[in-house]
């Protein structure tokens, strides 16, 4: 089972904008509702108002600041959760067979019921997407709400992840990024998507969307010509146009 | 080869039922789809039908289920025993605790209702709350608005009739540049973000104004870093550009604005400076097809925008020239401005230019003719894609009034105001002043008072003042101090009646205000004056009865709690007598209800409202005999109408078909729950721009009740009644202002846009801006209790820009003295590059007093997290004169947050966040060690 | 990494249990009856223990089990098979030394060749594992081996063979922590390949995505000062490597001998805590570390 299947019929995933995200944390929270409610054990929180809360995300956002050489410093807030790698180093490193990346859509799940919790699947995961519940002791991971995108409880148009579904701002998309022609894939390829730390060689499939160039318009707009400067040569101006009215 | 997988059911069952309601985790009202399993709340999502969030809900909305069961709910009504600051209570039962209120309630209606001060805070019901004042006749009622955003409210509705904030929004789907200024995440934030992801969808560009860079403002194309409190100056600077550069749209002013409105330029007459008006009082322009005055409505009058006339030796020139004269005074050039605002001038000028080239070179046209109040048909309805937004970063300064004014001209000579594109109102907006009430303050025993207590002074007439030209109310609203507060002044309360000022009250009554800690400025202070006692012992401010929902830091100091319900255990209208959920397209209201029932023994705080008006028997409440009109606060939403056909509720009623007006329909809440909690009248195609002149809109407005009668009106470039603040400074008129506010009254109260810093009393030595914004996960003080939100925030560090940063040495764990002139606080501290290099800020109401919320006392909000509010007083430094102003806006009263300035030096690390204080008993115990559950329908619970 | 006293107890144990078991099953000692029991309870004792230590940290024990299923793969479930073989393998040939006093070779060679094998198995739990690269290096395993059989050949009393491969652990241990701290880098993943915002500039964090602590901080994000890992470094190095050697070399009594693999135990716990505690998992990176 944790043998990757070759290839899946579908790459279901995410396409996160980075340039639209303006880090509400509203996926965040949507995600632990749903998530403590639906697939598998609820998402604990350990000394949930005390000095030292501890709960399970299956989904956080983080910010950053990157400063360009020629403009002021930018924060990016970039929200991160289980990418759905191709090439998932956490489903072949897991002893018991409980991770594996579903033969028909891509999604990488945890079988709760074969878990042990040894945690190796989080120790070989580059992007911190899977985190251990400290009271059931077994591991969460984001599922791509694969209780709700096919589920026939659900309208149509709300067979999406939570965290899309909820998303305000609308910098979260969910699609199928195997199908070159799909709007995400479309949107990827428009905006230039990336992969996060390609380097580690996972093939993730959700992609990221980059910021757009920011701070350009002193560069790129010049200064309005006047007309007048002068309170009485503006009117005079004012008088002239209104007869042109 | 395929690999064996587990089998999963995909489709599992969602939910037993979903109840649709309204959220209440902050104040934008959302529709919430709440899942419930096994009749407890399951899951909570965005209604996609909703006209607010269509679907998509924030953090704090989907962390909804952690607030109803939240540990520091309270359970019962509470009955003080220890000393007030305490935290020891007794609880009582309700019939104890509604005896004991109509005993201090009912002698103070019978002999001198103003010594009952009853205010209110997050109050979503205020025309109800507002109406049981006024029913019991005390003039001193106001909610939150003096500390929140009234200089904004009133500059908007002064100059345009609708103002920013959540009453009107960017027409999201054709504008092509938006501008936002100083906007927090904290109102009208899920449409606020819907719309900037639709504006970055369609490639439109965002310039975000703000010294910091989060939120909105990280995804700006540009970025303006402004120095707080001079974005009326940037703004000035824009508006010289555009008008050197002849950018301003002359058709829209000279038609729809009092541009072209002739003023009467004599000098140190009566009637300097106001508007030459006919004999129906109508305001006079040149026509300029006559050359000759005319009323500005008259049919076919072409309004001169350079009008000037001579009557009897006196001078009258158009507001247009005056405006002129102000907006191209020298000090308001780009290069005069620059380093005061910390934004170079080549970047002011090529913002304007991107402005006036989208607003001019990208203007566009919808083919839909409308007709203006003058009778005129327009073929098709000219839109200018730019459109602007501010909040808080203009609100909370002392020049705020002035900055907004500032901002909604340069909208306005844009022409960018209900057209396509631009900023459009939602209804019940626009609406002049002139359709709004004027304040009322008369208080008599044993009657109501005399009318609504707050509305918009038209001129010193109007002031809320006693015969000895004292202020009338308890807050100082409507006096000199701050002529034109519509909100009224809760931060200035309990300040007031501590020190007598204007005179002592008897009983404070408050709602959902955590006057304690984080809603006061001055915070230890407040303390001690809710705690200070005369010299016989008694305490200064006799009573304190205080209704909340939750365990927060105002609980220990009152002598009698109303324990609230939570938002899903009650009624509720969110109605349009109040601030309703409207889109800029269409009329809204919506309702909650009990969706689940309450597990303690607490109750709707209107419907106790209703229960002490009916035990006092107030009138508005009882009949002639004393009878109760109106069981609890779901069959006054029902059954109340403020005028024969108009409740509370627009939706559903008559026999259901009706709308807006119509007769008490006793079905109608079970229509709005049907209907999903909610209820839309979209406005017609034709009617739903150019609204405060376009005539389908007057009679659409007029049909749902809105007005009784169309009231189309020119925006005010010029604000008349302000002029008339300033005639009586000058000497004339009855009501004179005290000597020593004369001149402040003159320079600021002044009828065109201008300028002034905001820190005009500033000691020199503490140099550096420190602000404070609101996350977006959290609202006010009540994120801390839910035990999701406060694992995103729980404490919150003093974010400091590179060079304040560097010149400190600071390293990542250190920590800070900040001081004010006021106080001094020691933090965290934390490196943020996009910050304005002048400023320092953090998160607001992060902090939090031990024993509060039901957290532990090692909670990292009581031992990290902090306040600024320790900074800010109400008052500002004594002045040369001994006189300490309130750290205000001197035209509006708003408290001026943002105004603070300190210094900084790095410390050790202390134990705690200082100043720290004692931990207050907790009413509610402590939260449980472990959250661990869902809801299953097999009754297994974790 | 957090250095978790299970995966240490774990690492270690079974290593010198392990390493203890391939000499016996080479026959060295050639030991048979009562002080083959006495080898054999000290050997099972770690190799066991070991095992079970490393169960500590489970958090569902009772799909233990299961970790046994997926050896096409995982090398967490070789390890258990392998264990498992070696052990059994082993236990045949100790009966056959305690209670026959026969020495069967070819299982003895067997169950050496498992015993080695398994602690190959479990070096590459590690190794394999590019989201840590200190740990990610063709060193690794060989770490584990040679300090797993000289730790055996101590335990085996096989001075001879322990002192030169002892000093062999030392050089590769000296080669690993050398090669450990340039993985990092050379692997490549900065904040900037994590976030891709490279291309504008060099990133940091700004804020956390929760300001309290969370599971992968707890487990994954350990900061040990520099100072003070080259303090312990120089510690573990002298009581596992240079002690015993010296002990080896003065003398032959079992005082010196026992000695020697005390400080060679504790030595080599230092080295484990070191391991974990230094080991920095690229995830870190998301959360403001390195």
């Amino acid at each position: 089972m944790t043998a990757l299947p070759e290839t899946t019929d579908k790459k279901l995933g995410l396409v996160i904008d980075l340039d639209t995200c303006v880090g509400c944390h509203a996926c965040v929270v949507a995600c632990k509702g749903w998530n403590t409610e639906n697939y598998g054990a609820p998402l604990s929180d350990v000394d949930p108002y005390g000095g030292d809360p501890v709960g399970s995300f299956l989904n956080r956002v983080h910010s950053y600041e990157v400063e360009p050489k020629d403009g002021p410093a930018q924060v990016v807030h970039f929200p991160k959760s289980c990418l759905h790698c191709e090439d998932a180093p956490c489903v072949t490193v897991c002893p018991t067979g409980a991770s594996y990346k579903r033969a028909e859509d891509g999604i990488v799940l945890v079988d709760e019921s074969a878990c042990m919790g040894c945690g190796l699947c989080a120790w070989a995961c580059p992007y911190g997407a899977r985190e251990m519940d400290q009271v059931a002791g077994i591991m969460k991971k984001c599922t791509l709400c694969v209780d709700r995108i096919y589920n026939e409880n659900l309208e149509e148009v709300d067979r999406v992840p939570a965290c899309v579904r909820t998303c305000p701002a609308g910098a979260r998309h969910f699609g199928d990024l195997g199908d070159p022609d799909s709007d995400v894939s479309k949107l990827v390829a428009a905006r230039g998507g990336i992969d996060l730390m390609p380097e580690q060689g996972t093939k993730p499939v959700n992609k990221y969307l980059p910021p757009r160039i920011k701070d350009r318009i002193s560069r790129t707009q010049a200064a309005l010509e006047p007309v007048a400067d002068t309170p009485t040569g503006l009117l005079g101006w004012v008088d002239r146009a209104l007869e042109k009215l | 080869m395929i690999p064996r997988q587990p089998q999963i059911d995909t489709s599992p069952p969602v939910s037993d039922e979903i109840r649709k309601t309204t959220c209440y985790m902050c104040a934008c009202r959302c529709g919430i789809n709440v899942h419930m399993k096994d009749g407890e709340v399951a899951y909570i999502e965005g209604n996609r039908d909703h006209p607010v969030n269509r679907g998509v809900l924030c953090a704090k909305g989907s962390a909804g289920i952690m607030q109803v069961t939240a540990p520091s709910r309270l359970r019962a009504p509470l009955k003080r025993t220890g000393p007030r600051g305490s935290g020891e209570f007794q609880e009582i039962s309700w019939e104890e605790a509604l005896e004991t209120a109509v005993q201090w309630l009912e002698p103070i209606r019978k002999s001198n209702p103003e010594k009952l001060a009853f205010f209110t805070g997050r109050d979503q019901s205020q025309s109800f709350t507002s109406f049981w004042a006024q029913n019991f006749g005390t003039q001193n009622y106001a909610a939150h608005g003096g500390f929140c955003s009234v200089n904004m409210a009133a500059a908007g509705i002064y100059t345009m009739g609708g103002a920013f904030w959540e009453f009107g929004q960017p027409d999201w789907e054709h504008t092509k540049l938006f501008m936002l200024f100083g906007v927090a995440e904290d109102h009208d934030s899920n449409p606020i973000k819907m719309g900037i992801g639709r504006l970055k969808e369609r490639g439109a560009k965002v310039i975000g104004v703000n010294p910091i860079r989060t939120g909105y403002n990280a995804v700006a194309d540009e970025w303006v870093g402004i120095t707080p409190g001079t974005d009326g100056l940037f703004v000035m600077a824009l508006i010289q550009e555009l008008l050197k550069a002849g950018k301003i749209d002359l058709a829209y002013l000279s038609q729809f604005t009092n541009a072209p409105v002739l003023v009467d330029c004599s000098e140190g007459q009566a009637t300097s400076g106001l508007f030459l008006r006919d004999e129906a009082g109508k305001a006079l322009v040149i026509d300029r097809a006559t050359g000759k005055p005319a009323p500005f409505d008259q049919k076919g009058v072409k309004p001169d925008l350079n009008g000037r006339l001579e009557r009897d030796g006196t001078v009258y020139r158009s507001v247009f020239q005056l405006l002129v004269e102000r907006c191209l005074e020298p000090h308001y050039a780009a290069d005069a401005v620059a380093e005061r605002c910390g934004v170079p001038a080549d970047r002011i000028r090529a913002i304007a230019a991107e402005i006036a080239r989208v607003a001019f070179e990208e203007a566009f046209s919808l083919p839909v003719a409308w007709t203006d109040f003058r009778g005129q048909t327009h073929a098709e309805m000219v839109g200018r894609p730019v459109s602007f937004h501010a909040m808080r970063g203009i609100s909370a300064h002392a020049n705020g009034f002035q900055t907004c004014r500032a901002l909604h001209i340069l909208q306005i000579l844009l022409g960018t105001v209900e057209v396509p594109g631009g900023f459009r109102f939602k209804p019940p907006y626009p609406k002049p002043v002139e359709a709004h009430p004027t304040p009322h303050s008369k208080s008599l025993p044993d009657r109501p008072l005399d009318g609504p207590h707050l509305g918009f002074p038209r001129g010193p007439e109007d002031l809320a003042l006693r015969d000895d030209g004292t202020p009338a109310r308890i807050d100082k609203a409507f006096s000199w101090e701050n002529p034109m507060s519509v909100h009224g002044l809760m931060h200035m309360v309990i300040a007031n009646a501590h020190a007598g000022d204007p005179y002592h009250v008897d009983t404070l009554f408050l709602y959902m205000a955590n006057m304690a800690w984080n809603s006061s400025m001055n915070t230890a202070g407040v303390m001690e004056m809710l705690t200070d006692t005369d010299e016989n012992g008694d305490y200064v401010i006799p009573r304190i009865l205080y209704s909340d929902a939750y365990s927060s830091e105002m609980i220990a100091y009152a002598d009698l709690i109303l324990p609230d319900t939570t938002y899903l255990e009650r009624h509720d209208c969110i109605s349009l007598l109040d601030r309703p959920i409207c889109e800029a397209e269409a009329a809204a209201d919506a309702i909650r209800w009990p969706v689940i029932e309450p597990d303690r023994d607490v109750r709707g705080f209107q419907s106790v409202l209703i229960d002490l008006a009916n035990r006092m028997k107030l009138p508005g409440f009882t009949d002639e005999d004393g009878n109760a009109k109106y069981t609890d606060y779901a069959d006054y939403i029902v059954k109340h109408e403020r005028k024969p056909g108009i409740g509370p509720l627009a939706g559903f009623r008559g026999n259901g078909s009706e709308t807006g007006r119509g007769a008490p329909n006793p079905q109608q809440l079970d229509r709005y729950i049907e209907n999903g909690g909610f209820f839309v009248a979209h406005i017609p195609q034709g009617a739903d721009y150019y609204k405060p002149w376009n005539a389908a809109y007057q009679d659409w407005a007029v049909g749902l009740g809105l007005f009784d009668a169309p009231q189309p009106y020119l925006f005010q470039l010029y604000v008349e009644p302000m002029r008339k603040f300033q005639l009586a400074a000058e000497g004339h008129g009855d009501r004179q202002p005290p000597d020593h506010l004369r001149e402040r009254i003159k320079a600021r109260i002044d009828p065109l846009p201008l300028w002034y810093p905001a820190h005009a009393e500033a000691d020199d030595s503490y140099s550096i801006h420190a602000l404070t914004q609101r996350p977006m996960a959290m609202y006010h003080s009540w994120g801390s209790q839910n035990a999701w939100l406060r694992q995103i925030h729980g404490v919150n560090p003093l974010y400091l820009p590179t060079a304040l940063w560097r010149e400190h040495g600071f390293e990542d764990g250190d920590w800070a003295r900040v001081t004010s002139p006021h106080g001094e606080i020691t933090v965290p501290v934390a490196h943020h590059g996009g910050l304005n290099a002048e400023t320092v800020w953090t998160w607001n109401a992060i902090g939090k007093r031990k024993g509060a919320w039901a957290l532990s006392d090692d909670a990292p909000e009581a031992t990290k997290g902090f306040l600024l509010n320790h900074l800010i007083h109400e008052l500002l430094p004594e002045r040369a004169d001994g006189l300490r102003w309130a750290n205000s806006d001197p035209i509006t009263g708003q408290a001026a947050w943002f105004d603070l300035k300190v210094r900084i030096e790095k410390v050790a690390p202390p134990a705690e966040a200082q100043p720290a204080f004692g931990p207050l008993k907790s009413v509610v115990g402590e939260g449980p060690p472990i959250l661990s559950r869902h809801t299953h329908a097999n009754g297994s619970r974790r | 990494m957090h250095p978790a006293p299970s995966v240490i107890l774990f690492t270690t144990l079974s290593g010198l249990g392990f390493g203890l078991l391939a000499f016996l099953g080479i026959g060295q000692p050639p030991v048979t009856g009562w002080v083959a029991f006495v080898f054999y309870v000290i050997a099972y004792g770690l190799a066991v223990g070991g095992l079970l230590a490393s169960t500590f940290h489970l958090g569902n024990r009772k799909n233990a089990i299961k970790a046994f299923s997926q050896w096409r793969t995982s090398w967490l479930s070789r390890e258990a098979w392998l264990s498992v073989f070696a052990l059994v393998a082993m236990g045949l040939y100790a009966a056959g030394a305690v209670f026959g006093s026969v020495l069967i070779a070819p299982i003895g060679i067997i169950g050496a060749a498992l015993s080695v094998a398994t602690v190959y198995s479990t070096s590459m739990i590690y190794a394999q594992l590019k989201t840590v690269p200190r740990w990610n290096q063709p060193l690794t395993p060989v770490l584990f081996l040679s300090l797993s059989l000289a730790g055996g050949a101590m335990l085996a009393a096989a001075t001879m063979v322990a002192i030169p491969l002892l000093v062999l652990a030392g050089v590769i241990q000296l080669a690993w922590w050398w090669q450990g701290d340039r993985r990092f880098g050379e692997a490549g993943s900065t904040l900037a390949t994590a976030t891709g915002l490279g291309a504008i500039g060099t990133p940091r964090q700004f804020e956390p995505p929760h300001t309290g602590t969370n599971y992968l901080m707890k487990e994954m994000v350990f900061v040990v000062g520099r100072k003070h890992a080259r303090k312990l470094r120089t510690i573990a190095f002298a009581a596992m490597i240079v002690f015993p050697v010296l002990m080896l070399l003065v003398s032959g009594g079992h005082l010196a001998a026992g000695l020697a693999i005390l400080s060679h135990l504790a030595g080599t716990l230092i080295s484990r805590w070191l391991y974990f505690a230094e080991a920095e998992h690229v995830v870190g990176l998301y959360y403001g570390a390195r």
